[in-house]
């Protein structure tokens, strides 16, 4: 069960790739389809390694995407 | 479905964004600190007024939601002080890059620090003139590319934390956009400390200052300040002028007491005029 979940709005995204590179866990890789901006947003691949640190919403300079602990039974908390 | 919301969405004026900030420009970096900052430090929204600039980093007052000030070029520093004098409630926080702090404005910043005046500066460092074209600053390091120095630049750089130290700055620090945590607790050293705080953040300009150098991208900076930073704190100020591509030594450098302006002015006046001075009065925390 994971720790954590993020949250992606997939619009205000500029593909800068940088919650990507510095995500922990390696939770998140860029999409290879695009937003209504023509950029490539990221996407999660690998959704229980997340431990909701939040570092990603922390980096994002678009606030496009932030984490959040899950509890026991994956209810946010 | 977002189960909780953003940290920073309750702070942000959401019907303006997206920004206008590039993709990997590193500004909104450095928002999001200052919000989880906010939200740490427990001070009323309602009393935090950002006051800016103009330039890429002067757009933070028009993106937050806190009451702010989009103030001329250079000036952001005496609005500041306007409102903090008037109203010594306020927690002021200045927010504006290095062209409008450390040139335009450059002698309200070495006063304001002089004199100790409770405002809290974020000095978002991008090492040129991003808004207007990429032209070489005060801040830019030598060798460095920019439009107005095609062969590169040939003027040594100023070193802000040396300047801040030497006016009388109570707290000098700096970070870079990969340090995040160490910015947001260095944010909210800087909003719980009295007098006068200087926080340089060194920011990637991707599109004008890191594209002409052959730097890479917003991604390729950030790793660039992870691969070049060295946290020092209390690190000799001479240390700190920055080169292209030498080492950028980030940490808390001055974190010191001394008497604040405006309660020194108003005790001041107390003393010599007596009854004919009034100083400002609160009632439930409104100015009368």
């Amino acid at each position: 069960m994971a720790k954590g979940a993020v949250h992606i709005t997939v619009d205000r995204c500029k593909g800068c790739a940088i919650c990507v590179e510095f995500c922990p866990t390696h939770v998140l890789a860029l999409s290879t389809a695009f937003n209504g901006k023509g950029y490539h947003p990221p996407h999660v691949v690998n959704a229980e390694k997340c431990s909701g640190c939040d570092l990603c919403g922390m980096y994002c300079p678009d606030f496009a995407i932030y984490g959040f602990k899950l509890g026991k039974q994956g209810v946010a908390q | 479905m977002a189960a909780v919301a953003n940290p920073v969405e309750q702070f942000l004026r959401s019907e303006r964004i997206p920004h206008i900030w590039c993709p990997g420009c590193g500004i909104g970096t450095t928002v999001n600190a200052f919000a989880r900052a906010v939200i740490d430090s427990g001070l009323d929204p309602l009393k935090v007024v950002v006051v800016s600039g103009i330039g890429c980093s002067g757009r933070v007052a028009g993106y937050v939601s806190f009451d702010s000030f989009h103030t001329t070029h250079g000036r952001a520093i005496p609005f500041a002080t306007g409102l903090k004098l008037a109203n010594p409630e306020l927690t002021v926080v200045v927010y504006s890059g290095d062209g409008d702090l450390s040139a335009i404005g450059g002698n309200h910043l070495i006063h304001s620090a002089r004199r100790n005046l409770d405002i809290k500066v974020i000095c978002v460092n991008n090492l040129v003139y991003a808004m207007t074209g990429g032209q070489s600053a005060p801040t830019t390091p030598e060798t460095a590319n920019t439009s107005t120095s095609p062969y590169g630049s040939f003027e040594p750089d100023l070193n802000l934390p040396k300047l801040l130290d030497a006016a009388g700055a109570s707290y000098v620090a700096r970070w870079t956009t990969y340090h995040v945590k160490q910015m947001e607790r260095a944010m909210l050293e800087l909003l719980r400390k009295k007098g006068f705080g200087f926080l340089e953040v060194v920011s990637q300009c991707p599109t004008l200052y890191q594209r002409r150098n052959g730097m890479g991208d917003g991604l390729e900076s950030v790793k660039f300040y992870k691969e070049h930073s060295k946290v020092k704190n209390d690190a000799c100020l001479d240390d700190l002028a920055m080169d292209k591509i030498g080492e950028i030594i980030c940490g808390r450098f001055v974190d010191r007491d001394r008497p604040e302006y405006g309660q020194t002015m108003r005790e001041f006046y107390q003393n010599k005029l007596g009854a004919k001075y009034r100083a400002p009065e609160f009632q439930d925390g409104v100015l009368v």
